[in-house]
């Protein structure tokens, strides 16, 4: 017998279907993960036109309890939690005291008394640490890493909701955007969630890891008709690019802050305190010096993540997100341009390689899905 | 699987050698490493290139990887269909070329290997 090595990935209860199914697997986050299966833009179009299946399982999750359990939420977290009604969800920061990203994450309102905090894979021991230190004295609140009670599987395309139908009795279409209900889904107890990572409508479907695989292969068979396929974290990728929603520890992280990344929506202004809170509002009356732009490659070229960044002969910052998508078949990318320089319209020029190379700034996102 | 009327490189690039002009392309181990390829950098004609020097890259989705030229020569031709279907490179690697290059030593193919042992070296 020998120990396993320390930095063994972890693997979710879905890795061996994700094997099965011939999956190119990649370490990220420290999880063992799907790349692919098919094929990047394959899985990227079939999430635009039909629907993709994603394991999320190593997204974490942290539960907030206790009678003063929305106070603790506040402390910690930039938007306004005192909104939401159960069953309910937001988009928010974990903030420093600067007023730069910890993580981002979603507050799920489960009770008046109890949330849950849905965090990113590489940063669950971090949030959890930072969580249980900033909620201290706050009164009767304890903060629990409940990671590993769930999986998480995402439905994601305009034909997600028809699928998902088909296994529950739940009516999907009364779950509304950032809404989350309970109920059976394929006779599994579920958290049925109307959010996604894709900029297409879906759900993201929490159960125990025991009943994971028995989800996941009704999931597959329901949907397969319907042009349902299994999608991994490369679609994953290009398809939150093309909706601009930001990757965390790429496009924010504790060097930028929630204003600079364009986020100043999930801060809750009018709320009395909360870390990171006196920064931002210094930065909001003062301004930013910079801003998070999208931008497209004019000449030929992909830009990719930590490629320089120039406007004129000046080296202003490093590409944080860039690739060729699948679906808009064009080289974008994310970057932090000096705010005089960020207007759509402007040009900046990517070094791919030792050349460089023409860009513009265009309108965020790049991508909006067909709503109604 | 790997064409017998060609070498190889252990850096994944095929070399078809015609009298003193080759044509240069990826393998199919090459382009499932890759995924789905989406931009190949092409050098320009009359550049000239030593054995083992990058003259391109290529890039899918995710990953992008150099291209080295198997042989010393001097580009006659890229395949500028590459420019706006580079996917073509996933349908057939070993029927689309990428660079055709006048040879420097038509003679020199040290260092290649045929498809029986390029086979092997990517089982």
């Amino acid at each position: 017998m020998t120990d396993a090595p320390v930095a063994a990935p972890l693997k979710t209860p879905l890795h061996g279907r994700h094997l099965a199914l011939g999956a190119k697997m990649v370490t990220f986050g420290g999880w063992e993960m799907p790349l692919q299966y098919a094929g990047i833009t394959e899985e990227h179009l079939a999430v635009r036109r039909a629907a993709g299946l994603f394991d999320v399982s190593h997204m974490g999750e942290i539960e907030v309890a206790g009678t003063d359990a929305l106070a603790a939420v506040q402390r910690i977290s930039t938007n306004d939690a005192a909104r939401l009604d159960i069953g309910q969800a937001q988009y928010s920061a974990l903030a420093t005291p600067e007023g730069t990203f910890v993580d981002d994450l979603l507050v799920y309102r489960l009770a008046d008394e109890h949330f849950m905090l849905v965090v990113n894979a590489a940063n669950i021991a971090k949030d959890f640490a930072w969580i249980r230190d900033g909620i201290q004295g706050v009164g009767d609140a304890v903060a629990v890493n409940t990671s590993s009670r769930y999986a998480l599987i995402a439905v994601q395309g305009p034909r997600a909701l028809e699928i998902v139908q088909t296994l529950t009795d739940v009516d999907l279409a009364s779950i509304g955007y950032y809404r989350f209900a309970t109920g059976e889904v394929a006779n599994v107890r579920s958290t049925i969630s109307r959010t996604g990572y894709t900029g297409e409508d879906g759900f993201e479907i929490f159960v125990a890891p025991q009943v994971a695989e028995r989800l996941w292969g009704a999931l597959l068979s329901a949907g397969a008709p319907a042009g349902l396929r299994p999608a991994g974290l490369g679609a994953r990728d290009t398809l939150r690019l093309e909706a601009a929603m930001r990757l965390s520890g790429q496009d924010i992280d504790e060097t930028t802050s929630v204003l600079e990344a364009g986020l100043g929506w999930i801060v809750g202004w009018e709320k009395p305190e909360f870390v990171g809170r006196e920064a931002l509002v210094r930065q909001r009356v003062a301004g930013v010096t910079r801003k998070l732009v999208g931008f497209e490659m004019i000449e030929r070229g992909i830009a990719r993540h930590g490629h320089p960044v120039y406007v004129g002969e000046e080296r202003v910052g490093v590409v944080t997100s860039g690739t060729r998508t699948p679906f808009l078949e064009k080289a974008i990318g994310l970057t932090y341009l000096p705010s005089a320089a960020s207007a759509p319209g402007s040009e900046c020029a990517i070094e791919i390689r030792g050349r460089r190379v023409r860009a513009r700034v265009v309108p965020l996102p790049f991508y909006t899905r067909a709503r109604g | 699987m790997y064409p017998s009327d060609r070498h190889y490189t252990k850096e994944h690039e095929w070399i078809s050698v015609s009298g003193t002009t080759a044509r240069v392309g990826i393998t199919d181990y090459a382009q499932q490493q890759l995924g789905d390829v989406v931009f190949v950098e092409l050098p320009d004609v009359g550049q000239t290139f030593d054995q083992g020097a990058q003259f391109g890259s290529i890039e899918s989705v995710k990953a992008v990887s150099d291209l080295y030229c198997p042989m010393a020569g001097t580009v006659v031709e890229v395949n500028t269909t590459l420019v706006d279907r580079p996917e073509t490179v996933n349908a057939d690697p070993h029927g689309v070329w990428i660079i055709a290059i006048e040879l420097t030593h038509p003679d020199q193919t040290a260092g290649l290997i045929d498809a029986g042992a390029y086979a092997e070296l990517v089982s």
